[in-house]
């Protein structure tokens, strides 16, 4: 029987919710696994890092790596990675963008430090003891990875051949991508797995959503009798549609949940915040300043609103004094 | 635009000069501009002209390109309310302003580094004065100099990179 087709998948600064995204594939698992050889992926099976550096260079069709980059020890296995792939997939939100995670780059690393392992209220740690990279016992040194300044996607430390996008990406999505790698028709690099349009425009609300927008409040998703049927944006809750990509099949918005923004911003928009800020500020319906900011104060954490999977990707990528 | 070659790691005032970014509307803030420069009105050369048909296509993605490319501050020029060619413009400029000044802010970004203002196409001394206060207010706040900031966060990654080259080298040789 000729050699199938080796795939990886790996996890870096993640949740775990992409590997269940893959568990997600139930039925359809089968059909992967048997076109494909799974050559490494900690989560579900027992191969070690020895394994891959093993293996010659460019031997495995793809591997997909979730999560976003914040140790030595995962730029290494990306860069390791990389060089055992021939193409290197970046797999959900935080690998894509950032993610959730890279909402960290508000806060120094001494900060972030600080704030674990010593105040959070669930903590005694009288002697302040924080981790070391490297800590002599018995006669030996233990060592621990290097904790990195900033929350990096996979793309800021290592070529990125393709992205799929979501938090997760969705079973159908996976699949499709799967059989286009094995189809050997492969899209031009760089490219985001998902279709290249607004998330408005596959909403099943998108009817009525009006043409000219006029925010008089903006209203919090937990304190809102939320319309099922009815725009969000046209209630004044904050939905990040207009600055979304689609593609995953408008799962938030049919649960009567609002776009967050997972599958980050469409090929025309460079900085998902910014475009998402500018379509809702201009939607504002007021003209005079102090009744501007009286709207916009209904956004009380706009970072973590407009970015909350993208701030590593976006133009400033942090808070620049941190 | 490029980040100019600084010598020392500490940046003093002796060798840097603030850098703005103008983004000025073609119906009054750039005409007011044309005004100021063949009045000879002198103002300080330290800042870049960019003309827009209303402020209202300046799209925050470019304020924060700006910065991302080395400015150390951002000016809007746009009409006066009530006298945008496009009726509405400079009112949406208005909104995208308070709230990107909001994201600025929680990202570390001094609030007088963003500045909006309001100048007709005769007021080519307010954009001299404009143009001038900006910039004695950028120097007092000092270098922003983000192009010099990504690198040196990155310079982390480096290495690195320099080690797995240097691991792929040995398993190769
Ligand atoms: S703003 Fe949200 S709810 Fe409204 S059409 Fe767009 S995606 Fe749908
Ligand atoms: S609606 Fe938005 S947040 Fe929800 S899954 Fe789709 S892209 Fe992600």
């Amino acid at each position: 029987m000729p050699d199938k087709p080796k795939v990886a998948f790996y996890w870096c600064a993640s949740c775990g919710g992409c590997e269940e995204s893959i568990v997600d594939l139930a039925e359809d698992i089968l059909e992967v696994a048997q076109a494909v050889d799974i050559v490494f992926w900690p989560v579900a099976m027992d191969f070690k890092r020895k394994h891959v550096e093993a293996m010659p260079d460019g031997s495995i069709l793809a591997t997909m790596v979730n999560g976003s980059i914040r140790t030595s020890e995962q730029e290494e296995m990306a860069h390791l990675l990389r060089r055992k792939s021939q193409i290197l997939i970046a797999y959900g939100s935080c690998a894509h963008t950032g993610g959730v995670p890279s909402l960290a780059n508000q806060f120094s690393k001494e900060q972030i430090l600080r704030t674990v392992y010593e105040e959070a209220p669930t903590v005694v740690n009288e002697q302040k003891v924080r981790p070391q990279p490297r800590h002599p016992y018995d006669g030996t040194a233990l060592t621990l990875p290097e904790f990195r300044g900033l929350v990096r996607s996979l793309d800021q430390v290592v070529e990125v051949d393709y992205y799929l996008p979501g938090c997760p990406p969705t079973p159908k999505l996976l699949k499709q991508a799967v059989l286009t790698l094995l189809s050997g028709q492969l899209p031009p690099k760089g490219t985001v797995l998902a279709p290249d349009t607004a998330q408005c425009d596959s909403c099943p609300r998108k009817e009525s959503k009006p043409a000219d927008l006029k925010i008089t409040e903006f209203k919090r998703p937990h304190w809102t009798q939320i319309d099922p049927e009815k725009c969000f944006l046209a209630q004044g809750i904050i939905c990040m549609g207009p600055a979304t990509r689609s593609g995953c099949e408008a799962q938030c918005i049919k649960g009567n949940m609002p776009c967050t923004g997972c599958f980050g911003p469409t090929s025309r928009v460079r900085d998902q915040g910014a475009k998402i800020l500018s379509a809702l500020a201009s939607s504002v319906d007021a003209r005079e300043p102090e009744e501007i900011e009286k709207i916009l104060g209904g956004i009380p954490d706009p970072v973590g609103t407009f970015y909350r999977y993208s701030l590593a990707k976006s133009l400033l990528r942090a808070k620049v004094t941190r | 635009m490029e980040d100019r070659p600084i010598t020392d790691k500490l940046v003093t005032s002796a060798d840097w000069e603030p850098l703005i970014v103008a983004f000025f509307c073609n119906w009054c803030t750039y005409t007011a501009a044309d005004l100021a420069g063949v009045s000879r009105m002198g103002y300080d050369h330290n800042v870049r002209v960019i003309r827009v048909m209303c402020s209202g296509r300046v799209d925050p993605q470019f304020v924060l390109d700006a910065f991302a490319h080395g400015a150390d501050g951002v000016l809007i020029g746009g009409c006066h309310p009530g006298d945008c060619h496009y009726v509405e413009g400079n009112y949406k400029t208005l909104r995208r302003y308070y709230l990107l000044k909001r994201v600025l802010r929680d990202l570390g970004i001094e609030e007088g580094r963003l500045r909006l203002e309001w100048i007709a196409a005769s007021e080519g001394e307010k954009v001299a004065k404009t143009i001038n206060e900006m910039v004695e207010q950028v120097r007092a706040l000092g270098p922003l100099r983000l192009t010099r900031r990504f690198k040196e966060w990155d310079a982390e990654l480096a290495s690195i990179e320099a080690q797995a080259r240097s691991e792929e080298v040995a398993t190769h040789a």
